[in-house]
């Protein structure tokens, strides 16, 4: 089918924008496809069902905005002191000198740069592959995009317990980047591996998550998307649950112009369990989107989604979440939960919470709700001597505390809860 | 301690008055009770005071040991030395009851420029003044008064008093939802804490808690005022006789 007129002109013009395809081999031909996919769906447009909240207009266009780096000085780098094994991407390019040597028990690590140059390789069954399944029921061009034109970012294959974090660490140095990375994460039955990711990456950046979980897996992802205030970010996490397997993603924004995050995660072993997590606080000119699709398509699985967004100063957040039963999808055990804590009148929160069910043996529950802080509690920890600011503090962070509660590890928890609490300290609702 | 002249204070939205003069002054390690019908401004009177949103003063004045608190910020009167247990203390989700007791202790401790308590110390006091209250380690860990019962948050409150050691404390309609036993550990709770140094001033509509906190003096309010003033007897006329004859008298 065609394309309207609108949507095959944007698409001409990012593509113009963009280097030819490269690769060869498995690479070249994965990339062919996805290009093909992209080039059927177009770009996203405001009347697109799943877009209608967030304006694509930035992602889409040509060229990225400026967005000026943003050093910090305040505070330790994440995971600072952790033993992990770093890999250093510099505006969406591999940054070898600042980097670890790519070894590590339990794990092989290569570059996707690199991986091309083979005829056949593991990630050919998922470059692209998980990107694709995930386009139905809902298309994301975007993330096509990505997959035709990423020429970096890491593969990794977990065989068994890695014997420490792989930390990504994302350095947005020009004011004009525009990155695209795309990452591969297979891990084999039985396999544990944590992934940690933190900085603000590029003035814009794309990024695309793959990651085949099979049976009796664990995958724990822990993600702080940078406090740059002007960047812009669309990225997606595409992961496939075998049995038995456990995925959990906690992210942390704080701060950035636009940020869209998606996640599709697909259950199809028995008794598969997938735990997504969101804490986010805006400011100002900030808007932030989480899309969630999960598909329960086994028996006996559980999935989480707590979504928590704090705004204010006119931010803007966004979450459109979905639970999609399969028949036969028995015992399925679904909850979600959004919530936005709104600090003044000129902040809002958009919230599409939906559940399609075809199997009628299935626990799902899901809530979606906006408030303010509550002025009775803030009076009562005041009247105790607590400074207002103090106070709020106090309550916003109890509001986080749900999504935050999804981080396994109680040290990287407690980190994150300090980084909140100052955050809290330097910004301030006007209204 | 403290001094309140003719205070006159309406609600901010509705434009109700409330209060229309109220007189009244606490002496160092004196018990007032304030008994009066409902809707007489016995409520309001301890909101005022505590400093919460929504009433405005019109006249009159308020003062702690001189320091005028009208014009401080509600943390800045619990710094002065003023505490007010809740009639409905309220619940707050996420927050544990722990870390909530010792950021007030630690917040009030560095308004007046001490040092804040360690954590080690901070749990001995804790510990102990909870044991005399029947709060059990369970109940300090759980978020604030969430799934606390009526006599927990009672006990609660007066567990907040304990650790913040104020100098002037509003007890409003504490015995409120106690039954007769929980009253009673209420009621211990505050008189371990009688001393030189501390007054109260305890709200109630009913006698039988100043059965329990034994009032130096007794004051009845109605329609925003203080009617009458008089020493423990007056409580027990009201207790025989209801507040008819009081308010007739007055017309």
């Amino acid at each position: 089918m065609a394309l309207p007129k609108a949507k095959e002109d944007a698409l001409a013009a990012r593509l113009a924008a963009l280097p030819a395809l490269s690769g060869k081999g498995w690479l070249a031909a994965a990339r062919a496809e996805a290009l093909a996919r992209l080039q059927a769906m177009g770009l996203p447009a405001r009347r697109d069902e799943y877009w209608r909240y967030t304006d694509p207009a930035s992602l889409n266009a040509p060229e990225p905005l400026p967005a000026k780096r943003f050093d910090v000085t305040d505070e330790a780098a994440p995971f600072d002191g952790m033993d992990r094994l770093k890999i250093v991407f510099v505006d969406g390019v591999f940054d070898a000198a600042a980097s670890d040597d790519l070894a590590l028990a339990g794990v092989s690590i290569e570059r996707l740069a690199t991986a091309e140059e083979k005829d056949i390789h593991w990630a050919q069954g998922i470059y692209g592959v998980l990107e694709a399944r995930g386009q139905t029921p809902v298309a994301r061009p975007l993330a096509a995009l990505n997959s035709a034109f990423a020429t970096d970012g890491v593969l990794i294959h977990a065989t068994g317990r890695a014997s420490k974090p792989v930390s990504l660490i994302y350095v947005h140095n020009s004011e004009t980047s525009d990155a695209i990375l795309h990452h591969c994460i297979k891990l084999d039955p039985g396999a544990e591996l944590t992934l940690l990711e933190n900085g603000p990456a590029a003035a814009r950046f794309s990024k695309v998550m793959e990651v085949d979980i099979a049976d009796g897996a664990s995958f724990h992802h822990i993600r702080l998307q940078g406090r740059d205030h002007e960047r812009r970010a669309v990225t997606h996490l595409f992961a496939r649950l075998g049995a038995k397997s456990d995925l959990r993603s906690f992210t942390l924004t704080a701060n950035g112009r636009l940020t869209r995050n998606e996640a599709v995660v697909e259950l199809t072993g028995d008794e598969g369990r997938a735990h997504l997590a969101g804490a986010t606080v805006g400011d100002g000119g900030f808007h932030h989107d989480d899309t969630v699709f999960i598909t329960h398509a086994a028996v006996a699985c559980e999935s989480r989604q707590v979504f928590k967004k704090v705004l204010m100063n006119g931010a803007t957040g966004v979450f459109q979440g979905k639970i999609l039963v399969k028949p036969g999808a028995q015992k399925t055990d679904g909850y979600q939960i959004s919530q936005s804590l709104l600090l003044d009148e000129d902040s809002q929160f958009l919230a599409k919470p939906e559940l399609e069910i075809y199997a009628d043996d299935v626990k799902c529950s899901h809530g979606s709700t906006s408030g303010a802080i509550d002025e009775t509690a803030l009076f009562y920890l005041q009247s105790r001597g607590v400074p207002r600011r103090q106070a709020q503090a106090l309550l916003v962070l109890a509001f986080l505390a749900e999504a935050i509660e999804e981080i396994a590890d109680e040290a990287i928890a407690e980190d994150i809860r300090a980084r909140l609490e100052r955050w809290l300290a330097r910004h301030g609702s006007k209204g | 301690m403290l001094e309140i002249r003719n205070l006159h204070v309406k609600l901010q939205e509705e434009d109700k008055v409330i209060l229309r003069g109220v007189d009244l002054t606490v002496g160092a390690g004196e018990v007032h009770a304030i008994m009066g019908p409902n809707g007489s401004g016995k409520s309001t009177l301890s909101y005022v005071l505590a400093g919460r949103d929504g009433y405005e003063v019109t006249e009159g004045s308020a003062r702690l040991e001189g320091k005028d608190l009208l014009d401080m910020e509600p943390e800045e009167r619990a710094a002065a030395g003023l505490f007010l247990a809740f009639q409905y203390p309220v619940e707050i989700p996420g927050v544990g009851n722990m870390t909530f007791l010792r950021t007030a202790v630690n917040a009030q401790r560095k308004a007046r420029g001490e040092a804040e308590l360690s954590a080690g110390d901070f749990l001995k006091v804790v510990r102990e003044k909870a044991r005399t209250l029947k709060i059990d380690a369970e109940m300090l860990k759980r978020p604030v008064n969430v799934g606390f019962s009526g006599g927990e948050k009672k006990r609660n409150e007066i567990l907040q008093m304990a650790m913040l050691e104020p100098r002037m404390c509003i007890l409003d309609e504490t015995d409120s939802g106690l039954d007769v036993d929980a009253m009673k550990l209420v009621a211990d709770g505050v008189n371990a804490l009688r001393s030189d140094g501390r007054s109260f001033l305890v709200i109630t509509h009913y006698q039988r808690l100043l059965d329990h906190i034994r009032p130096d003096v007794v004051h009845i309010m109605a329609a925003g005022r203080i009617i009458r003033t008089g020493g423990p007897e007056l409580a027990l006329e009201v207790e025989n006789n209801g507040y008819a004859d009081i308010l007739s008298e007055v017309g």
